[in-house]
């Protein structure tokens, strides 16, 4: 008789399922995989070892590009923080717009997830239409604070700036006509919050629409039901937080669990699923889109009816305005403290953490009383999901690797920090 | 939440006395410190008790207290040195044959539970032993198992009983550990590619450290303990 013995087989870190640097090691019997061991690090850039060289401020650049499709939530929970060490709080309306931000950003992670992992297991058109409406949120995220993806918007004390009353236009040119851009451009006549309202009405028959593709589609149900069944105690024991546990059917959410900023003024409901497979972590995730189109309608009819500051009034934490410092002896010297120093905080250690899109990001900071942070510690969702994954695909076939990775919504930026 | 707290640190105060030591926290936080010969039997307590329920382990941090408190600038007159003008090196530690620091080297654990809605940090520090070493617990909570690799890799503690205690952030073959304070951030060697041999090659690293803004810590009395009260009751 033939001797037969396992191979090993290498996937990535050049994959295009592979989201990005992921490196896995497989152990096959035949088809069949027996043990994976995922390879991580190919983007580890030591941001946390940055951030201990840079005073507080200049970090939150970086936490854009941790998890690089949910921009403005990393920077929600390094903020949060700082704030907690500094024992202050952000004015109201710095709050709803936080909210609302965040919520925009958890759509746009689930589109990127919901697009990439339909591309990952041959639904290729969920991609197109997912991109549509990713457009819209990035110019949202363009219009507030200039950039498209790494906002550096929230800022300790509030955030950088106000909503502002008119959104970025399109420019007729040689490959767009004036007509074409007309029409782009129609529902971005009026302010920021004008175009947010708009999305907001547009959005749930829009994720109808990625449902009607996929949610009874025989062949995406054939990828995906029974596929990584992960029970509610090892969800837990495994440290799975955000979709994933829910998909368990555990409802946790921090958002309504461990309230920060204003959700726990918000009306929304936690999805959960029953069988934690992949097709329900899917089901979960389609429906968180459907409660933050919620939430961010909500958040717009408060910020509407409430103007007011956006950032707390303390010159020693928050940079005084460009106008203020030109006949004010006080503002200059401030302005030159804040920009060359920082601000000093004072001696502890705090662990904020927040429902970010992927489950709970936290981070964790020891400051020594220093203008700059002891020591940061981000603990990324993914990082813990990733973990989780030999245990996850052990005994499913090759293919199904890839709706593992898929369903786990990895992002290297975050995981290999 | 602070009265959740309180309840909580009576019950642990009864249940583990002698083995924690609570840290004052500033930010409503419970911090404990741990011996680490306690570590795995307050771990499992922690877990199974009903009364404390802690299912998940959500975090393990290293953290070296190397130049904890340390300022970094030390003149009192501008020089001409450039952007890192004040700023002394660290001494380079050659650490292989002396022992640490007893409280330089800290594993920090972040529990969750889940059924009590509660949070609880544990700190336990390596003692002097070099190379550091820390009990694993990925026995009790397996979402330890990378966490635990990322500690060791990053800071070089090991954690006894851990099943696969491999590099996981760093390059195939490093050397050191990078996060560790005396570690430089700009590194040791760079990667550049070699035209003649055909292939990426390993060199000392060739640019200079320098310091932008220096860590510098000031007593302000905007925090102090009054107002500080004031800000988290309000």
């Amino acid at each position: 008789m033939a001797e037969i013995q396992n191979f090993t087989m290498n996937f990535g870190p050049q994959h295009p399922a592979a989201h990005g640097v992921l490196r896995l090691v497989l152990e096959m019997d035949g088809e069949v995989i027996q043990k994976a061991d995922p390879h991580v690090g190919l983007l580890h850039r030591g941001t946390e070892k940055l951030a201990e060289s840079k005073p507080y401020n200049q970090t939150i650049g970086y936490m854009d590009r941790l998890d690089y499709v949910s921009m403005m939530c990393n920077e929600h929970g390094y903020v949060l923080a700082i704030e907690k060490l500094l024992g202050i709080k952000p004015p109201l309306r710095a709050q709803y717009i936080r909210v609302m931000f965040d919520e925009i950003t958890r759509i746009l992670n689930h589109l990127m997830w919901l697009g990439a992992h339909g591309l990952d297991i041959g639904a290729m058109t969920i991609f197109l239409y997912c991109f549509r409406e990713r457009e819209d949120l990035m110019d949202c995220y363009e219009a507030v604070s200039g950039t498209r993806m790494h906002a550096t918007y929230y800022r300790p004390g509030g955030v950088f700036r106000d909503l502002p009353e008119s959104m970025p236009k399109y420019k007729a040119s040689k490959w767009s006509s004036q007509k074409k851009v007309d029409r782009l451009n129609a529902i971005r006549e009026g302010s920021l919050l004008d175009f947010i309202d708009a999305f907001c009405k547009k959005f749930p028959s829009c994720v109808d629409q990625y449902e009607t593709l996929l949610t009874d589609n025989r062949i995406w149900k054939q990828r995906t039901v029974n596929i990584a069944v992960v029970s509610a105690e090892r969800a837990l024991n495994l440290g799975f937080t955000g979709p994933m546990l829910r998909g368990s059917g555990i409802a946790w959410d921090l958002r309504k669990k461990q309230p920060y900023e204003v959700y726990d003024q918000m009306d929304f409901d936690i999805p959960v699923g029953t069988n934690g497979d992949c097709y329900d972590r899917y089901l979960v995730r389609v429906e968180e889109m459907r409660q933050s189109n919620r939430i961010i309608q909500q958040c717009v009819d408060w910020l509407r009816k409430n103007p007011g500051p956006v950032m707390i009034d303390d010159n020693k934490i928050v940079a005084p305005a460009r106008v203020e410092m030109k006949d004010d002896m006080e503002s200059l010297i401030h302005h030159f403290k804040f920009f060359t120093e920082g601000y000093c905080v004072p001696e502890g250690e705090a662990y904020a953490a927040i429902e970010h899109p992927k489950g709970e990001f936290g981070v964790y900071i020891i400051s020594d009383g220093a203008n700059k942070p002891y020591r940061v510690k981000v603990r990324p969702a993914g990082f813990a999901h990733l973990a989780a994954m030999s245990e996850m695909v052990e005994g499913h076939m090759l293919a199904d690797v890839v709706a593992v990775i898929g369903t786990q919504d990895v992002v290297f930026g975050e995981i290999d920090r | 939440m602070n009265s959740s707290h309180e309840t909580l640190a009576a019950r642990l105060a009864a249940r583990f006395a002698g083995q924690l030591t609570r840290v004052d926290s500033t930010c409503g936080e419970l911090t404990y410190e741990v011996g680490k010969e306690d570590l795995i039997a307050v771990a499992t307590a922690l877990r199974d008790d009903a009364e404390f329920g802690f299912e998940q382990l959500l975090d393990v941090c290293g953290v070296d207290y190397l130049t904890y408190g340390m300022d970094e600038w030390v003149t009192e007159s501008a020089t001409g040195s450039g952007f890192s003008r004040g700023v002394e090196p660290l001494p380079v530690i050659l650490d292989e044959s002396d022992s640490f620091d007893p409280r330089r080297f800290a594993a920090v654990y972040h529990l969750l539970s889940l059924q009590n809605n509660t949070r609880l940090r544990l700190r336990v520090f390596t003692g002097s032993s070099n190379p550091p070493i820390i009990p694993s617990l990925v026995e009790v909570w397996n979402s330890a198992n990378w966490f635990e690799r990322e500690a060791f890799d990053l800071y070089g503690i090991l954690f006894e009983g851990h099943p696969d205690l491999r590099r996981i952030l760093t390059d195939y073959g490093f050397i050191g550990h990078p996060f560790r304070k005396d570690f430089p951030l700009i590194g040791n060697v760079e990667v550049t590619y070699d035209a003649e041999k055909g292939r990426v090659v390993y060199q000392p690293v060739s640019i200079e450290p320098r310091t932008l803004v220096p860590r510098v810590i000031r007593d302000d009395n905007r925090y102090s303990a009054d107002l500080k009260d004031r800000e988290n009751d309000g």
